[in-house]
């Protein structure tokens, strides 16, 4: 099975062969690195920028400009802050042109904690992203989605986010992208750049077929009657690890969705889970105040208040500015499996 | 050089009526530095952008708007670019990064009148933002105009994108970005300058400064150290030019040497054009004639001279834009407005909806 980073640079091959990308870039995406999680190796559009995020944005918007696909990367979401008023014209080009330009362009850039990244290697972005209206923004949290949900993201036609969970980049997922080897050996001995000279080693990709996984539609990871859990990133597989102890050793059914996608979110999906269990949890590792979750819970509150059982909780990381690299300090930072544990019992201990 | 399409255009015209008027031709003519035709239609389009830009101001001041900002002082450098351009659509013509004192180069271009007065009183018919921007905020990617922006500056990052995918079809077309002198504090203009001057992958982008010596109400001496801007390019091995922005024939000639080298060697040119600014930054400082060195007039008093004009046909221009002015803005009047529910029109393509209550 590939992990997260092989997954991507499978997506983008395919999007560079089929979907018309001519430019994938940003800071050490082209040779001889391909990335610093290694997801752009070995793709023939992939090129080096200077160490310069508001060009690289700049970049990515002219490109879209001039009608071409591209996918830019800021390396570490930490550095995309100086970006924020380019990345809000990107959002507002084709409303302020009353519809006349529209941005097919894909900026991806790993976000969140949990790989001992210090103050500024661990920022979240799902926050931020959400407040950029004009852009699709999404976050998958398997390989398998992080491929369709890429390719999906390419074919937009509008500006995607897409955002890329640094502590899942190695992770492996239990399913098998369209066309991918079963042996992930083999898929690394093909795709996977040697250690040391690169000079001459050239990729074998597979017969990687389409394969879409449209934004917008969030998945159940497992379902259950008695609370719901709306979820992204990294946090959706530490919620549904979190939801197969619960029920394993209090007996407790808990649904888990994973959003995968932010704007648009599966409301849809959302809903017909709170109506069917009265108690819900919004869980992600973004700071808690104006978290994206606490939109979500608002939206909860107003239109489902008289089917809840229980108040709807928002569990996020701590109001901190940054996070601490002492494991210490950053597991109080960004809710821990204990903490999704503790308040999934407090929700459903609550008598209405 | 090669002859530009509007100079062919204007030396068949030119030739015709020397054949009809041969002996009638002034000696002067023979010393013109441009055909005598294109510098009639340069100063034709310079008189006809301050008309409008003037009425855009009698509009606000007439209550009828709620901003104004654009460029009158900036006719003889952005007629002459909007003359030289390749225009059209897609990689293959010129991609424009512009700012909001481009009316010049849009007149130049062939917009009507009527589309910038729709701008600036906000109607659904206008036809660049459908009355959501400010006026000086032109789109037209029929022209490749990417929609001009309010932050200061961004367009030098922007500029970079267009020109790579011009770079990668071998196109003829390039990359016109322009600025104003406070604006190249921002990093984008840095960003600009570094990217477009990359080994060996050098951008085709017409870097250019409208150096007014004002950043709203903060002068030029008190905080720029360099002696020109264009100085910066030096440093990335990118050609620069310090030209007189006021005088038409000198941007014209200079600009038509400088787009065709980036159009030949695929490499970019900063120019710095040193320009007037007649009814100070915007709305925001009064809107006011400011008695500064005025393009229009030097060139009116130069062509008089020559005998390419006369006082008459200066009167009638004048007359005729000025109506042609009056006349847009009693009909923009009566146009739609934009309506409430446009507010969510275009915020996604194909109009797909980004109202999360409809989700």
């Amino acid at each position: 099975m590939a992990n997260m980073a092989q997954a991507i640079r499978m997506a983008l091959h395919y999007g560079e062969t089929h979907l018309g990308v001519k430019d994938i870039f940003g800071e050490d995406v082209g040779e001889p690195m391909g990335g610093v999680f290694t997801a752009t190796q070995g793709l023939k559009t992939s090129w080096n920028t200077p160490l310069d995020e508001r060009g690289i944005i700049g970049m990515a918007i002219g490109i879209g400009l001039a009608g071409e696909r591209c996918v830019a990367e800021i390396q570490f979401c930490d550095y995309i802050f100086n970006t924020i008023d380019l990345l809000k014209v990107a959002g507002n080009t084709l409303w302020s042109s009353n519809g006349q330009y529209p941005l097919s362009i894909v900026v991806m850039t790993p976000v969140g904690a949990g790989i001992h990244g210090s103050l500024y290697h661990s920022h979240s972005l799902d926050g931020w992203a959400t407040r950029l209206p004009g852009w699709k923004v999404v976050m998958p949290s398997t390989p398998l989605d992080a491929y369709g949900l890429m390719l999906s993201a390419i074919e937009d036609p509008n500006p995607v986010l897409f955002l890329k969970s640094k502590a899942l980049m190695r992770v492996r997922g239990a399913e098998l992208i369209p066309g991918e080897p079963s042996d992930e050996k083999k898929l690394k001995s093909m795709i996977d750049a040697p250690i040391g000279d690169r000079s001459q080693w050239k990729p074998q990709w597979p017969q990687l077929e389409k394969f879409m996984i449209p934004i917008g539609q969030g998945k159940v990871l497992c379902e259950g009657n008695q609370i719901t859990v709306v979820t992204y990133g990294r946090h959706a597989l530490l919620a549904h690890k979190v939801a197969e102890d619960l029920l394993k050793n209090n007996r407790l059914s808990i649904e888990v969705i994973d959003l995968r996608s932010l704007y648009p979110y599966d409301w849809a999906l959302i809903k017909k889970s709170i109506q069917k269990t009265g108690r819900v949890l919004f869980l992600n590792e973004d700071t808690e105040v104006t978290n994206f979750g606490e939109h979500l819970a608002y939206r909860a509150t107003q239109e489902l208040f008289y089917e809840l059982l229980a108040r709807p909780r928002v569990l996020a990381g701590k109001q901190l500015p940054g996070i601490g690299l002492h494991p210490n300090l950053e597991e109080a930072s960004v809710p821990s499996a204990k903490d999704i544990q503790k308040i999934l019992l407090e929700i459903a201990e609550e008598v209405p | 050089m090669a002859q530009t399409q509007v100079e062919k255009k204007m030396s068949t015209k030119k030739s015709n009526q020397v054949l009809h008027k041969k002996n009638k031709t002034r000696p002067q003519e023979k010393s013109l530095p441009l055909p005598k035709e294109l510098l009639r239609s340069i100063y034709s389009l310079m008189l006809k952008t301050r008309i409008l830009e003037e009425r855009l101001i009698k509009i606000y001041k007439a209550g009828e708007a709620f901003f104004w900002i654009g460029g009158p002082g900036e006719e003889a450098w952005g007629v002459p670019l909007g003359l030289l351009c390749h225009k059209g659509q897609g990689p293959e013509y010129d991609f424009f990064h512009l700012h909001y004192r481009a009316t010049p180069t849009l007149v130049a271009m062939g917009m009507p009148m009527i589309d910038a007065v729709r701008l600036m009183m906000n109607r659904s018919t206008d036809p660049c933002t459908g009355g959501r921007n400010f006026s000086g905020h032109y789109c037209y990617p029929q022209w490749n105009i990417t929609p001009i922006t309010s932050p200061i500056g961004i367009q030098y990052s922007l500029s970079i994108g267009t020109a790579r995918v011009q770079k990668r079809h071998n196109s003829k077309g390039i990359t016109i970005v322009s600025g104003g002198d406070a604006g190249t504090a921002e990093g984008d203009f840095a960003t600009c300058l570094i990217w477009a001057s990359r080994p060996k992958q050098e951008l085709p982008i017409l870097i250019t400064v409208q150096n007014n010596r004002w950043g709203i109400s903060t002068s030029y001496s008190t905080q720029h150290g360099e002696i020109h801007i264009a100085d910066r390019g030096k440093a990335f091995n990118i050609p620069t030019h310090v030209i007189n922005g006021n005088d038409p024939i000198e941007t014209y000639i200079k600009l038509k040497e400088i787009m065709t080298y980036i159009r030949e060697k695929g490499r970019p040119v900063l120019v710095e054009a040193m320009v007037s600014r007649l009814y100070g930054h915007s709305s925001a400082s009064g809107t006011n004639f400011i008695p500064e060195e005025d393009s229009l007039q030097l060139f009116e008093q130069k062509l008089l001279k020559q005998g390419v004009l006369k006082e008459m046909e200066i009167t009638e221009w004048k007359e005729k834009f000025e109506l042609e002015g009056r006349q847009a803005q009693e009909q923009v009047r009566q146009e739609p407005a934009p309506q409430e529910s446009d507010v969510w029109n275009h915020i996604y393509a194909n109009n797909e909806n980004g109202d999360w209550r409809n989700f």
